[in-house]
């Protein structure tokens, strides 16, 4: 299926290649390199680009292309999911997914890469099963490594044991026996110039953090699972009771996983904890325009609103810009004309405000639209959508766990419009 | 701190490598290979390892490399054969040094060691080891580890792309496969069922049902394959479920609850319609995993939906799919573009997630342009009000070639509802006035194709182009407003002609296609009004006839002779009116996603808009359903009464899966059993179908050992363990059983030694004997392979007796043996030899018995004295004797009271072998294993009579002790049969060729066996 992996930086360096099948010359990658040329922005590079003899699939992440070459039919969402795949396993085995960190262990990375494919076919692309495999770094182990020349490769190999669930290993020993779950939701908006909700949705994913020994079979439930409308799941949750009781039951990889996503019915009205006030103008005349944002908090649920973040794209024309904010700093890059405003906490009594002059280029057309502003929030403790977590119970196992859940809300692609 | 201590350490290393060693960089690495510190070795396997990543040639190394493929360290092999894969295929010959190494790694007892020796063979890319490959697929296919399984799956592919001469025998394979319980194993041969054969879609029906039953908890990847592949099948042997709207599943349950009565009037209108029960099973294991955090999996489910299932329940994709574009970018673009194919069918699937399409300024270009589409596609006349709001706002975008894109959607809005088209028209005017050119551009394009359609009161509008005209650079606007003023030239009598003029102007610095807009509308002009533009069409059409383009050349000449009258043309220019103004039909602004419907969701081919190579077609369905008992599946449970741990796990998660999977085993078993239990067995015993080949060998193995326990259990207990043995077999000893009903004279003596054995066996007939016979031979002899041998009568019994001992040389007593080509009873390993006795002597003989034997081992199971031959009687008796697979003499002594004579059987290699049934696909899949060193072969000229008169059969039978197999060429034959005393396989094929050569070829790992059996057979056709 896939026949080869190519790692790109933004600059078009390949730095990275694997194959699972012949041998492709990385030439096939002028294709890629062309039609990136022609994108203003790496994201606009089309996934899919077809060539005479090759298909080439790619995503973009993390500022590294992964470039995937394909020969035959294959449904290319199975392409772009296990290209994630890399991305997220690198990301898990190296703490963060960059072209440093890649090179740094580019003999590990292939090695991985080799372990996730065979012949092009996903062959284990479970982290608790790669793990076995391949033992991730520690700052000890690679000092070790580095002056001793000994071995990353799992000793558990030779024992041949496979787990009978696949996405768990077996014999997993702690002595701090813990299951934390954060609920993590994102409130999806687009606000209009006069503030009013044109769309609005929240998603939220359960991320959990289990560290139990032996074989745990957890059952997760909440006061009100009605207010979910459309969930996923991590493989290892059983559907059929999800689909009769309406409670989690599974027993979990080893560490770190995403348990579920949801999306919450929409017929509930989505709170939007933050108004903003703005008005961006530009003159008709004079190459002049003014800039004043306020924000303020609004449903909040009595909630601090913290790390308020506003990020606009300027238009191209914009020469320079001189602002003054009450709270907070700003900063802006002339190159990418890109204006952040980092808030940090809202305080309701005095309420935080960017204000000042836009400079045009001389002679540029006044710009057709207004930019519009993106928002960034996070509200500790809280979960928007008012789903709670009921009850954490375990069978299979006998010590007794230490339990946890947090809830946090933040800010998705939450949008105004100017 | 240390991490970067490390990098210093690693940076230091290298620069100091480079300083060092610049110019020859491997030579050192080769010297690190080759020295005994194994530290040493890993640390240059490592930087090798690092070269490929980064893409750089490491081919001269491997010599080096490969010496080190047999290393313990584990972390060291691991990188050898990450070098091995990558540059085997480059080097050979060097190559198969390293083969031996994995033979010997397939037979560790670690299975994970044994699979990645499998992965590396595999996927060595070099073709002389295809007959290797072929073995340890085979093998390994059978291995009872699923993970070694799973990876002979994936190796299959990989011979297959390497020889695809090899495809009948993998196709063996990968019907093995199929049958395989677990649910690692499923995904990858379904996908090795899809690159090899996806045609053979017969082989899918017996393990449709489990595969949909075992589907939930399949992993991932092969989910998705298994859709795919089960979406096709289901198209072929499922009748639609579209035909009329209104008739759903529900209404058919319904009906099965209704009385007769309604039921027969029903049937006479019209036959409603029934889901297949198979088709629905498809369906409702197939939901759940819409809940995947899988996006290629809920994708496929989607597909399967759209494709497969009744129209009302289509929807039920659409949240999922929705849910997907909270998820990358990437993946966001392939969703939008299968939900713009499914939203122009079914708008309303959609409809109410229309907010979802909604457009962020951040979104990348090519997925706004297709959620612009999908919004389109959604427009109707209830929500155009909201989306034309909606797309005011992107008309506005800094992104131009969006808010282009944009106008075009307004556009199509504006034809497909009527009652907006006004209200579009006008918006579009006043974008006319924008700044952007772009938008500009586009806008007079759209509204050029408004107008057309509705081209009455709108001259106001063609005024305003016109002013414009001189703004506009663009040329497709420019050129559609000229187009625009020709067409309409009645309507604008005075703009037109003064547009015109313009372009009579600028006309040589125009685009070629203003230019051709402009001898247009010179061309319409003329004929509407010829008193004021004469002149200047003159002009242009004489600029026209030099311009550089020859598509302007042309088309001012064609124009010429069209318009103006001259005594040639006459009668085309009488035309010329009625040509050029001609009502033309209004342009349809259709979707680009329009057809791409024909390409089936989800796949590459789809999102491409082209057919990519390997893309399988989704048929059509078909008129009739195709015979639906083709997927019961005969299961029995298995005699094995605990279930290993193992399986129930690998089912960890189908709940319901089993019990169904049971339920529909027993009632299709039902009427297996009809059919199985044969008259000829004479017992109602259960009948037992043989379930497949392992379990059978083990079953096999169980009951040889039950058997020699309890050799004195009940006669009903025997019973059923004779019917155990499988179906086929029994059909063919009832043809064979004639041979031992004519044969009685020899049968007695055998079952006298049988009653002595067993006692409880008198009330058999001869017929039901000999069926007994060979099957407790079968349960007696320990299978060693891996399908059941299953053994047969023999095809020909010559004859042709020996001298065993003359009348002369016996002081009268004569002795002549044969081989009657029976399994021996006494013990499996030996055969059976039939002596007849003679006294020719005046006197009777006594105690004739058999003495010393030599060789001493020689393992002998001699007939009871035989205590008085009276003068001139004969006896005939049996013995076997273990010839212990040689051609080797048995020297015994034939004694009497008084004499001892020496005598010897010296047996021909034929006789050594007892026949076996198998098919003719088992037979190609032993004779893949029996390659290279096993496979004896020789071209022979054939005597005539071999040709013609008989059967090529019979010259091979009476050579050797051979079972026929059947064979679906009518030139090739087969023959196959195993050594009595190893029980190795021996395979003959002769195939015939041209008037009279012959290839005869024989497969057998007893290679000399097989070398003196081609002597004899060589002789046997080439002269007889």
């Amino acid at each position: 299926m896939i026949n080869s992996l190519f790692l790109i930086n933004p600059s078009g360096e390949i730095f990275l290649e694997k194959h699972w099948k012949s041998v492709v010359s990385r030439s096939v990658c002028d294709y890629f390199l062309e039609a990136k040329e022609k994108a203003l922005e790496p994201e606009d590079v089309p996934p899919v680009i077809h060539t005479p003899h090759h298909y080439l699939i790619s995503i973009y992440r993390d500022k590294l292309f992964f470039l995937s070459v394909i020969q035959t039919e294959v449904p290319p969402l199975f392409v772009i999911e296990f290209l994630h795949r890399v991305a997220e396993m690198i990301q898990d085995y190296f703490g963060e997914c960059s072209e440093t960190v890649v090179k740094d262990h580019m003999v590990m990375v292939y090695e991985l890469l080799e372990e996730m494919l065979d012949n092009g076919f996903p062959l284990a692309t479970e982290s608790n099963v790669l793990k076995e495999m391949i033992r991730p770094p520690t700052i000890l182990r690679s000092v070790v490594n580095t002056l001793t020349g000994t071995s990353n490769v799992g000793d558990t190999l030779l024992t041949g044991q496979l787990s009978t669930i696949p996405w768990r290993r077996a014999g997993v020993r702690y002595t701090n026996n813990e299951a934390y779950f954060d609920v993590v939701e994102e409130i999806d908006a687009i606000l209009d110039q006069s503030g009013t909700t044109v769309f609005a949705e929240i998603q939220g994913v359960v991320e959990a953090c289990v560290k139990l020994s032996g074989m745990p079979d957890l059952t997760l439930s909440f006061m009100n699972p009605r207010l979910l409308d459309d969930v996923s799941f991590h493989p290892c949750v059983r559907y059929k009771l999800w689909e009769s009781e309406r409670v989690l039951s599974f027993i979990p990889p080893d560490g770190n996983f995403t348990l579920m996503t949801y999306h919450v019915n929409a017929q509930n009205l989505v709170a939007i904890p933050v108004y903003v006030k703005q008005s961006i103008s530009f003159f008709e005349c004079g190459s002049d325009g003014r800039l004043d944002v306020t924000v303020g908090p609004k449903q909040t649920m009595g909630k601090t609103v913290e790390g308020v973040m506003v990020t606009v794209h300027l238009p191209k024309t914009i020469l320079s810009i001189n602002l003054t904010a009450t709270q907070g700093s700003y900063t802006y890059d002339n190159g990418t004309k890109l204006l952040v405003w980092d808030i940090g906490k809202l305080n309701p009594q005095k309420l935080p405000n960017l204000r000042g002059s836009l400079s045009l280029q001389a002679g540029a057309p006044k710009p057709e639209e207004n930019p519009s502003l993106n928002i960034d929030l996070k509200i500790q403790q809280l979960a928007i959508s008012g789903l709670k977590v009921n009850r954490l119970d375990m069978f299979g196992e006998k010590y007794k766990p230490f339990k946890g859940v947090k809830y946090i809300t933040k800010a998705g692609k939450f949008q105004v419009r100017t | 701190e240390l991490t970067s201590y490390k990098s210093f350490v690693e940076q230091a290393c290298i620069v100091h490598f480079l300083i060092s060693f610049s110019p020859s960089r491997n030579e050192d690495l080769k010297e690190m290979l080759e020295s005994n510190k194994e530290s040493l070795k890993l640390e240059a396997m490592k930087r090798v390892v690092g070269l490929i990543a980064k893409g750089k040639n490491a081919s001269e190394l491997f010599p080096a490399v490969v010496k080190n493929v047999a290393s313990k360290n584990i972390e060291l092999k691991k990188l050898v054969y990450v070098y091995l894969v990558r540059y085997a295929e480059e080097q050979q010959d060097l190559a198969l040094l390293s083969i031996s190494t994995f033979q010997r790694a397939l037979k560790d007892p670690n299975q994970l060691i044994r699979a990645s020796a499998l992965r590396v063979l595999s996927s060595i890319r070099v073709p002389i080891i295809v007959p290797i490959m072929m073995l340890a697929i085979k093998e390994a296919a059978s291995d009872m580890s699923p993970y070694v399984r799973k990876t002979s799956a994936h190796a299959i592919q990989k011979l297959y792309s390497l020889d695809q001469d090899q495809k009948e025998l993998l196709i063996e394979v990968i019907e093995k496969l199929l049958k395989d319980k677990s649910t690692l194993v499923a995904g990858s041969v379904v996908m090795a069922f899809e690159e090899v054969c996806p045609d053979r879609i017969d082989l899918i029906h017996k393990n449709y049902r489990k595969l949909c039953n075992l589907l939930v908890d399949v992993e991932e990847w092969g989910q998705v394959v298994i859709i795919s592949m089960l979406t096709r099948y289901a198209r072929t042997q499922f009748t639609s479920p579209w035909k009329e709207d209104g008739v759903f599943d529900e209404h058919n349950e319904r009906a099965f609850y209704e009385s007769d009565e309604e039921k027969t009037r029903d049937e006479t209108e019209a036959k409603p319609y029934m889901m297949d029960p198979d088709h629905r099973l498809l369906l409702r294991n197939t939901k759940p995993l819409l809940q995947s955090r899988n996006t290629a999996v809920v994708m496929s489910v989607a597909q399967l939906y759209w494709h497969l299932a009744p129209k009302n329940e289509v929807s039920i994709v659409t949240k999922s799919l929705v849910r997907l574009l909270r998820s990358h970018r990437e993946v966001q673009y392939i969703v939008l573009q299968n939900i713009a194919t499914m939203s122009i069918q079914r708008k309303g699937m959609f409809e109410p997630y229309m907010k979802s399409f909604y457009v962020r300024s951040t979104d990348a270009t090519h997925i706004k342009s297709l959620k612009l589409e999908i919004l389109t596609s959604l427009a109707n006349e209830a929500n155009i009000s909201t989306i034309l709001r909606e797309f005011q706002t992107y008309v506005k975008s800094q992104d131009k070639q969006f808010a282009a894109g944009t106008i075009q959607a307004i556009g199509r809005c504006a034809t497909n509802i009527s009652e907006v088209t006004d209200t579009c028209l006008n918006g579009l005017v006043l974008l006319l006035s924008n700044r952007d050119e772009t938008v500009v551009a586009e806008s007079v394009v759209v509204i050029r194709k408004l107008l057309q359609i509705q081209p009455t009161q709108h001259s106001d509008i063609i005024k305003h182009m016109a002013k414009l005209f001189d703004n506009i650079t663009v040329p497709m606007a420019r050129a559609s407003i000229l187009w625009l003023m020709g067409e309409y030239c009645e309507r604008v009598p005075k703009i037109a002609p003064d547009v015109l003029r313009k372009m009579a102007k600028s006309f040589t610095s125009e685009e070629d296609i203003v230019k051709l807009q402009t001898v247009n509308l010179a061309a319409k002009l003329y004929l509407t009004n010829s008193k004021q533009t004469k002149l200047l069409t003159q002009y242009i059409l004489n600029l026209g006839k030099y311009d550089q383009n020859y598509d302007i050349r042309d088309r001012t000449r064609f124009i010429r002779q069209l318009i103006v009258p001259n005594d040639k043309n006459g009668a085309l220019s009488k035309y010329a009116h009625r040509i050029l103004l001609a009502p033309k039909p209004a342009p349809v602004l259709e979707s680009a996603y329009k057809d791409r419907d024909r390409y089936q969701l989800g796949t590459l081919s789809h999102t491409i808009n082209t057919k990519a190579s390997g893309y399988l077609e989704l048929s059509d369905w078909p008129a009739v359903a195709p015979d639906q008992s083709v997927r019961n599946v005969e299961v029995i449970e298995p005699t094995v009464k605990s279930k290993p741990a193992k399986s129930s796990d690998d089912k960890f998660y189908s709940d319901s899966g089993e019990e169904e999977e049971k339920g529909s085993g027993s009632s299709s078993s039902e009427d297996g059993s009809s059919s199985s239990s044969s008259e000829e067995s004479g017992s109602d015993a259960e009948s037992h179908v043989q379930k497949n080949s392992s379990q059978t060998s083990e079953e096999s193995d169980k009951s040889s050992s039950q058997s020699e326990k309890s050799s004195s259990e009940s006669d009903s207990e025997k019973k059923e363990r004779k019917t155990k043995t499988p179906l086929q077999k029994k059909t063919i000893f009832n043809e064979e059983s004639w041979t031992y009903v004519t044969k009685q004279q020899h049968t007695k003596t055998i079952f006298v030694n049988v009653i002595n054995q067993h006692s409880v066996l008198q009330t058999f007939s001869y017929s039901h004997w000999s069926t007994l016979c060979v099957s407790l031979f079968t349960q007696l002899c320990p299978l060693s392979l891996a399908f059941p041998l299953q053994l047969s009568g023999p095809a020909f019994v010559p004859e042709k007796s020996h001298d065993l001992l003359h009348r002369m040389t016996g002081k009268g007593l004569s002795a002549q043996y044969q081989f009657p080509r029976q399994p021996c009873l006494y013990q499996p390993t030996m055969v059976s030899v039939q002596i007849s006795l003679t006294n020719t002597t005046d006197h009777p003989l006594e105690q004739i018995h058999i003495g010393d034997r030599s060789p001493t081992g020689l393992n002998i199971h001699c007939f009871n004295t035989i205590e008085c031959l009276e003068p001139e009687a004969s006896v005939t008796v049996f013995m076997g004797i273990d010839f212990n697979d040689s051609t080797q003499a048995a020297n015994f002594q034939l004694c009497t009271k008084e004499d001892h004579f020496s005598v010897s059987i010296q047996p021909a290699i034929g006789e050594l072998l007892l026949p076996i049934t198998m098919t003719e696909l088992d037979f190609r899949k032993e004779q893949g294993k029996l390659l290279g060193m096993n496979e004896s072969s020789a071209t022979i000229t054939m005597a005539a009579e071999n040709m013609t008169s008989q059967p090529i059969s019979r010259p091979v039978a009476t050579v050797a002790n051979l079972g026929m197999v059947p064979s679906s060429q009518d030139n090739v034959h087969r023959f196959a049969g195993k050594t009595a005393n190893s029980g190795a396989v021996v395979l003959v094929t002769v195939e015939l060729r041209g008037e009279s050569t012959a290839l005869i070829t024989i497969n057998t790992e007893k290679s000399v066996m097989g070398s003196m059996l081609l002597r004899d057979l060589k002789l046997a056709l080439a002269q007889a």
